[in-house]
């Protein structure tokens, strides 16, 4: 059939199974806008206050569910918008396709009106982008990007349409995407790897979001226990194993717990997993599991000694390897290296309680209580994050969307409502956001009455850019340059403002029974929680540091 | 610090040149050299890039290209095995009395000289790169009016032993 462009984005969409999209009108994408309304029954479009919203909800969606999230914005600043938002999703693996409508072709390179080279300026920020120059080739440049972004290590693709092109009519088939398997490469290094393991005494698993992306979550369990390996993990894969697991020891590097990071420290064998080796992690390369053997094991090659060497590597997705690797694996105990852990264990940080204020950790353990086992939450970027990635009980996979690799502020309310949109209203979505974090995004609150997504945001307000404060107190002689803002926002008023119901919270008793009562809206809700600006996040390992440099109080 | 010398096969697509060199920059490598060339196939271009760098870091930015989408195949080119060429254009000053000087060591190297024109002349000269550096050397003590250099492209003897992904 002959379809229009714009038709023929929509048909796509459909065809590659997509029914949720996000996104922002403008002139470049009227066509595109015009097909949505025509194909409406068909997908549902969400419109952000800001592109970067619409951008973090596609990127929200499609943490929670695995699938594609897709972004739709118009050129020049509806695309430059999008920016922030498609680096977030690139630095942490999440498949996206975003579309940008551009000026038509024959007004590209003459400075147009909201004229941006934009495949130009997210070049470094996606898998791969695309400049659509005829409507004929349209169809197989959206199919294309869909099976990129999914592919492999996911990420995010941009497709640059300009005007034009989508009011052009080409023809049109409907071409169901193949599930074709990729290729199978065989997998090298397993004999090696599992005597590696078999033959260890002080083995640590440490492992990342490639576990959770992969949906390894099973295998990694199995191998846990049948070698008895204990296992830290980075934020990314928060939930992929239980809190509370006897070989849970926490999560690794510059807040990790100390065991953890003793542990790696201590190793003779240390299997990294689906993950990067990132700074944060590997604060200190060179000391970094120093006793330790390194086995690689990741989908992507270029993370293979890119910055650790590994003595032995595996390339390959982490379920297939981790199935594979399995029956090679010998059922062993490590009592003795259990022992140890137990140990250190028992000397944890561990903060103390104080009802009559609002303790973060007491906050987090409150919001577990009343939310329950299937919450979802999202972060934004700073101490609350960190608090939330350290006591939040992580119990399932999937359920902790935050900016890791990124650390963009503002993340955490367009994620949250994304999340919400994915979720249609099953479980709880928790937004923690701090007072910083949320005044860079919380014009999203219109997006969440808008559609009514019952987003329950938590601002934990210490009235500072605290984590910023925090570097300047350990490390500046507590010069709090910029860090210390003397705002004077109302929250609830603000909330009530936007037509969403606020609170205000001094200690955990009206916490609690505000939690409760936003809990029973099913609307979004903004509680304020008054937290106190010296309040640190601890452990700490300083940037290049080791475990020795652990800061505990 | 080593020179690396490296040949991509990437799709014949406007923006890929801009993509490697992004990429290069974004890591941190120094491009001594690139040229960008056609093939026998129509889709398909040669990059052939000359860096100076330590071991670990060429391996980490090959990977990177390697991961590039329109990035068909790539490797490092071995010395020994392989022909590596470059083109020379250099104007020199010169007059009836330097003219001889000049063509004597021209044609050492097999440089031709291809323009001769009042106070000044145009050399060319094809070959490895240690040859024109060389020839270089040679000519130093006459004054340079304008020169450049190509770049390398190379490929490697023998039998293609490289498989195109598709
Ligand atoms: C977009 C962006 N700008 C700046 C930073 C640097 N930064 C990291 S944490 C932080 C402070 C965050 O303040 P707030 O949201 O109040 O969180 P808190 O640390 O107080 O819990 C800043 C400025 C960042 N991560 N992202
Ligand atoms: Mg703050």
């Amino acid at each position: 059939m002959l379809l229009t462009g714009a038709e023929i984005v929509a048909e796509v969409l459909i065809e590659q199974g997509v029914d949720t999209v996000f996104g922002y009108p403008g002139g470049s994408v009227l066509n595109i806008y015009d097909a949505l309304y025509q194909y409406s029954d068909k997908i549902n479009h969400y419109m952000s206050a800001h592109e970067q919203g619409a951008a973090h909800a596609a990127d929200g969606y499609a943490r929670l569910t695995g699938k594609t999230g897709v972004v739709i914005s118009t050129s020049g600043p509806g695309a430059t918008n999008l920016v922030t938002g498609i680096a977030t999703a690139y630095m942490d693996s999440v498949p996206l396709v975003a579309i940008t409508g551009n000026v038509p072709t024959s007004l590209i390179g003459r400075d147009s009106f909201q004229e941006v080279y934009i495949a130009g300026i997210t070049m470094p920020i996606t898998k791969h982008n695309f400049t659509v120059r005829s409507v004929e080739e349209l169809a197989d440049t959206l199919r294309t990007a869909f099976k990129i972004a999914n592919e492999g290590r996911p990420g995010p693709v941009l497709i640059d349409i300009p005007k034009d092109v989508t009011v052009n009519k080409a023809d049109f088939e409907v071409i169901s995407p193949v599930n074709k398997a990729p290729e199978e490469k065989r997998l090298k290094h397993l004999e090696k790897v599992a005597d590696l393991i078999n033959s260890s005494k002080f083995p640590v698993v440490y492992f990342g979001g490639g576990v959770r992306i992969s949906g390894a979550e099973q295998e990694l369990f199995e191998l846990l226990k049948k070698a008895e390996i204990p296992a830290t993990y980075t934020m990314m894969a928060a939930g992929v194993l239980g809190y509370g697991d006897e070989l849970n020891m926490g999560l690794i590097g510059m807040h990790g717990s100390r065991t953890a990071n003793l542990a790696v420290d201590n190793a003779d064998l240390v299997l990294a997993i689906g993950t990067r080796f990132s700074d944060r992690v590997a604060l200190n390369t060179n000391k970094f599991a120093r006793r330790a053997r390194i086995v690689h094991i990741d989908i992507d090659p270029s993370e293979i000694g890119k910055n650790v060497p590994a003595d032995t590597s595996i390339i390959g997705d982490v379920k297939k390897v981790l199935t594979a690797l399995l029956p090679m694996i010998e059922k062993a105990n490590h009592t003795e290296w259990l022992a140890q852990i137990n140990e250190w264990k028992q000397k944890d940080y561990r903060p103390r309680d104080d009802d009559s204020v609002l303790k973060p950790h007491q906050v987090m353990s409150a919001i577990c209580d009343a939310a329950g086992e299937d919450a979802v939450y999202i972060t934004d970027v700073g101490q609350h994050q960190m608090w939330a990635a350290q006591y939040i009980r992580h119990l399932k996979t999937k359920s902790f969307l935050t900016s890791g690799g990124l650390g963009t502020m503002g993340y955490g309310y367009g994620a949250a409502i994304g999340a919400a949109v994915a979720d249609g209203g099953k479980r709880p979505i928790i937004h923690i956001t701090g007072d910083g974090s949320f005044h860079m995004n919380m014009n999203e609150a219109c997006t969440a009455v808008s559609y009514n997504l019952p987003v329950i945001t938590v601002i934990m307000n210490n009235s500072v850019l605290g984590m910023v404060r925090q570097w300047q107190k350990t490390f500046y002689g507590k010069r709090y340059s910029s860090s210390e803002p003397e705002r004077k926002t109302n929250y609830k008023a603000v909330a009530e403002g936007f037509g969403l119901t606020g609170f205000k919270c001094t200690n955990l008793a009206e916490f609690k029974e505000a939690l409760d009562k936003a809990l029973e809206l099913k609307a979004p809700v903004w509680i304020e929680c008054v937290i106190d600006r010296e309040e640190a996040v601890l452990p700490m390992i300083p940037a290049g540091g080791s475990v020795d440099d652990m800061i505990i109080n | 610090m080593e020179k690396h010398y490296l040949s991509v096969l990437v799709a014949n697509h406007a923006g890929v040149l801009a993509r490697i060199s992004s990429l290069f920059c974004q890591r941190g490598f120094n491009i001594d050299s690139l040229t960008v060339s056609a093939t026998d196939n129509p889709e398909i271009s040669r990059i052939t890039i000359v860096t100076t760098g330590d071991e670990a870091s060429f391996r980490q930015v090959r990977k990177q290209t390697e991961k590039l989408i329109e990035t068909k195949t790539l490797f490092p080119l071995n010395l020994r095995t392989s022909l590596l060429r470059e083109l020379l254009l250099i104007k020199l000053r010169s007059n009836n009395e330097l003219k001889p000087k000049i063509e004597e060591i021209a044609k050492k190297y097999g440089a031709s000289v291809i323009d001769v024109s009042v106070g000044c002349m145009v050399l060319e000269l094809t070959g490895e790169p240690e040859k024109v550096d060389d020839f270089l050397l040679k000519i130093k003590d006459y004054e340079i009016v304008e020169m450049c250099r190509t770049g390398v492209t190379a490929m490697e003897r023998g039998e293609v032993t490289y498989l195109l992904g598709v």
